[in-house]
């Protein structure tokens, strides 16, 4: 029997009687991190890392979650399972299961460049990989961090210096962080949107490192912050929340902004190219690295890059999920 | 081309007015001359020709790129731009380039006559020397798609604050058929030049279209009305014993419409007069379909000339003896144009576009409910007491245009849009019932909002049927409401029939695809108003 197979409800691994990150209710889940597309409410018990586990909790309250260590091994049914960095956010992981010494190991997102924040990617050897694709197109090549982030606080300075705020839209798990953690906070105050403020609080409460942050209520003089740096979820931006910064310079962070025409449709006055997803040549390396045979594409560029692996010698198959192909639309807003 | 990426990239992060004129201002003030002259007559919509195809531009981007041509090819639906996803596969520069944008130009221009080996060798060589904005500019140079978000109105306000000349004397000196190869910066902006001003045109005063009814607008005794005529927006100059008939695309038509050179046997010379062209038998206008024959065959046969005369619809005089008459009232000009043509025989090309009495505006509203009776699509409206101003300017002129024709149409195929729209769902082929089948009839591409277009896109995702290349069958069950201008007669058409300016006016959700229209409606809108 195969190690792992694709099912209606996720992937689901028949010798552990478990899935990896389900979207329909199941027994026993195995969450990657805790995006929404991945930890989702209704299932009876839980397992992830443990620094992913307190944004998890925050987000599905009351659920039966237990916690697992990077690199430790667990037992589950005639399967044995261990957790290993996916490098997309803080807490995130691959999911490496083995059986009768076979190996698959489910990706979840990740990305190869280490973030200063997340635990950096780790690979791991496989006889099968399920990798996601969200940026597997050869038009997706990210320019390093500190380079980005070098753009960033020149535009934030740039704006400072006019006495403009600067807002700047990012993902409330994982990028907003990775931003907070990233930039040069000697520029001026940082303010957040509540979305983001309440993830900063779960992850400083887990002893995780980030800047003093000014959250933004109706009663904050903003006056008192000119020319801070706002950081705010995408759907703000266009938002009544948005407008009380008067002619605030808007920006993006997302690996969507490589697309001028994605840019230009979002209507911010910049993109930042800052993907929590790996690159074409990231994806490729990644691949490279897990030494597997064969390769299971799953969110993204799924149908292309597929034949792509195909020709570069790969056993690929496509794995559906309950989204459908290409991911722009449903995670414009996503990381 | 360092210093013009750097402002296109100024110009393309900002949609503030403000911050566009003072970088174009800084631009125009510091950069070398060849390179303004260059930067306004891209600005402007002068671009160079393509010159290489896009086939080979593909092929050479993947050989360099180490990608198959396959791969390429997805890349591009999904950027939606073929210079941008060029300049995203290929591999970091190795050198840095420091040609400025002329000699760039130059070097361009070059490439047309050389033979492919060369051509290819110059184009990997420029790919390998720049990066980012810059490659992606230089491919938008090369395959004749270079547009930035600037108007040329916006140019022209910020060559006035760089250079101290009114706006009003730049727009109109930057009007006309030059392009930098032959003119210079200092005859084009600063130098008199009597030759040009020979043949240089007005700008053209746009109207906008009215919101809603025209009783805002106050007093009707305030205001002018003609038809709106569905033709062709022209200019004719008739000056020094020669005449010139401009488009609103500043394109010098003069020879593509003969019939008008007659207007220097009635005209004295130094005259101005914006009207419309029109396709004219039997003292109505042709459908605008006969007008685009003229426009569209490359050599005009007598038989044309004959199935589709065109004549001048004139509604303002804009110079009169040589005098700029646009700083008067319309009422005055407007008088001065009706004694003008008082003078004209029968036989010229020329007509006066009637002013359309109105004692209030509910009797304006039923002369517009009767304009397409006379070949018209609906009324324009004018202020007696504004001058001729130069753009589009809201106040003064205002389109007051019939209410589109509507069927509700299924929605069968779906393709991916570009630029802006890359990535989503926005061109699609709609239908109309015959018996059991829907026949396609016609495709549209605006009309909905972007929210629209990305909930149509998820839905097209997960309901498509087949795929044919880039464009997917979906399952029949949206209805739209499609708006047109008109309807006519295509034998081209598989149902016979071709619209003009379709667009969504409605997403349908209340309408199950079996209540959609039928080609029987269609034929009947044909006979009605075809």
């Amino acid at each position: 029997m195969s190690v792992l197979t694709f099912t209606e409800r996720g992937i689901f691994c028949p010798a552990g009687n478990f899935f990896i990150d389900p979207w329909a209710p199941v027994d026993r889940a195995l969450i990657t991190h805790g995006h929404s597309d991945h930890a989702r409410p209704g299932h009876r018990r839980y397992l992830a890392t443990a620094p992913a586990a307190p944004v998890i909790r925050h987000r599905l309250g009351g659920i039966a979650l237990d916690t697992i260590g990077y690199g430790e091994r667990r037992r589950i049914g005639d399967s044995l399972v261990s957790f290993h960095p996916a490098g997309h956010v803080p807490g995130s992981a691959q999911i490496r299961i083995e059986v009768a010494g076979e190996v698959w190991v489910v990706s979840g997102d990740y990305k190869t460049e280490a973030d200063g924040l997340s635990e950096p990617f780790e690979p791991v050897r496989a006889h099968a990989f399920v990798s996601e694709c969200t940026f597997g197109l050869p038009v997706f090549n990210w320019a390093p961090q500190a380079q980005v982030l070098a753009e960033i606080d020149a535009w934030w300075a740039a704006n400072a210096a006019e006495g403009r705020f600067s807002l700047l839209g990012a993902y409330a798990l994982g990028k907003a962080q990775r931003l907070l953690a990233g930039v040069n906070t000697g520029i001026g105050p940082i303010l957040t949107h509540g979305a983001i403020e309440a993830t900063c609080a779960v992850m400083r409460a887990q002893g995780i490192a980030l800047p003093p942050t000014v959250p933004v209520t109706p009663e904050t003089d903003l006056k008192a912050h000119a020319g801070a740096l706002a950081l705010a979820p995408p759907s703000a931006l266009g938002g009544p929340w948005a407008r009380r910064f008067g002619t605030a310079a808007t920006g993006l962070a997302s690996g969507w902004m490589a697309l001028r025409g994605v840019r230009r449709r979002r209507g911010a006055d910049r993109g930042f190219v800052l993907s929590d997803h790996a690159d074409w040549a990231g994806l490729n390396e990644a691949i490279r690295e897990t030494g597997a045979e064969r390769v299971f594409v799953t969110h993204g560029y799924t149908t292309v890059f597929r034949r792509w692996l195909a020709d570069q010698g790969h056993d690929a198959e496509i794995v559906r999920t309950a989204f459908e192909g290409e991911t722009l639309d449903s995670a414009e807003d996503a990381p | 081309m360092k210093r013009f990426a750097a402002l296109f990239t100024a110009l393309d992060r900002t949609t503030r007015t403000n911050a566009k004129i003072a970088a174009l201002a800084a631009y125009f003030t510091d950069a070398p001359e060849p390179d303004r002259l260059w930067t306004v007559a891209l600005l402007s919509g002068r671009r160079p020709r393509r010159a290489v195809t896009t086939t080979r531009l593909r092929e050479w981007a993947a050989e360099r790129a180490g990608l198959p041509l396959w791969l390429f090819e997805e890349c591009y639906p999904v950027v939606g731009d073929l210079a941008e996803t060029i300049a995203l596969v290929l591999p970091q520069a190795t050198g840095t380039g420091t040609a400025s944008l002329s000699e760039r130009m130059a070097e361009i221009a070059a490439l047309a006559q050389m033979d492919e080996p060369a051509r290819k060798a110059r184009i990997l060589a420029a790919w390998d020397s720049l990066d980012g904005t810059e490659r992606f500019l230089f491919n938008k140079l090369i395959t004749g798609g270079f547009r930035v978000g600037v108007s040329q109105t916006l140019m022209t306000r910020a060559l006035a604050r760089a250079t101290g000349i009114a706006e009003a004397d730049l727009a109109h000196r930057l009007m006309g058929d030059w392009t930098p190869a032959t003119t210079t910066w200092a005859a084009l902006i600063e130098a008199p030049d009597p030759a040009a001003a020979l043949s240089r045109p007005y700008p053209f005063y746009l109207a906008y279209q009215i919101e809603g009814d025209p009783q805002a607008l106050g007093d009707p005794a305030d205001w002018c009305a003609e038809y709106k005529w569905d033709g062709i927006r022209g200019q004719l100059i008739v000056r020094g014993g020669t005449h010139f008939l401009w488009s609103r695309g500043e394109e010098l038509m003069t020879d593509r419409f003969p019939e008008l050179a007659q207007a220097r046997d009635f005209l004295p010379p130094g005259t101005v007069i914006d009207g419309e062209i029109l396709g004219w038998a039997d003292d109505r206008p042709l459908p605008f379909a006969a007008l685009q024959k003229r426009i569209t065959r490359k050599s005009l046969s007598k038989r044309l000339l004959a199935e589709a005369p065109v004549m001048l619809k004139a509604y303002d005089l804009l110079e009169e003896g040589g005098t700029d008459l646009r700083p008067r009232p319309l009422a005055q000009r407007r008088a001065r144009l009706e004694a003008l043509f008082a003078r004209l025989p029968d036989r010229s090309p020329l007509r006066l576009s009637p002013l359309l009495p109105f004692a209030d505006w509910a009797a304006l509203a039923e002369t517009r409910a009767a304009a397409r009776a006379a070949g018209a699509e609906g009324v324009m409206l004018k202020r007696a007491a504004a001058p001729y101003l130069a753009g589009r300017k809201k106040g003064d002129w205002w389109k007051w245009k019939l209410d589109p024709l509507t069927v509700d149409a299924v929605m069968i195929y779906a393709q991916a849009g570009h630029g802006r729209r890359a990535t989503l769902y926005t061109d699609f082929t709609f239908a109309v019932w015959d018996g059991a089948d829907l026949v396609p009839f016609t495709k549209a591409y605006s009309g909905l909002t972007d929210a629209e277009f990305r909930e149509i896109t998820a839905w097209v995702r997960k309901n498509t049927l087949q795929r044919f290349g880039p464009v997917r069958q979906v399952r029949p069950e949206h209805v739209f409401e499609i708006a047109f201008e008109g309807i006519q007669q295509s034998p081209r058409h598989k149902s016979g029939i071709a619209l003009r300016f379709p667009r969504m006016a409605r997403w349908r959700r209340d309408k199950p695809p079996a209540e959609a229209n039928t080609l029987d409606d269609l034929r009947a809108l044909l006979a009605s108003h075809g």
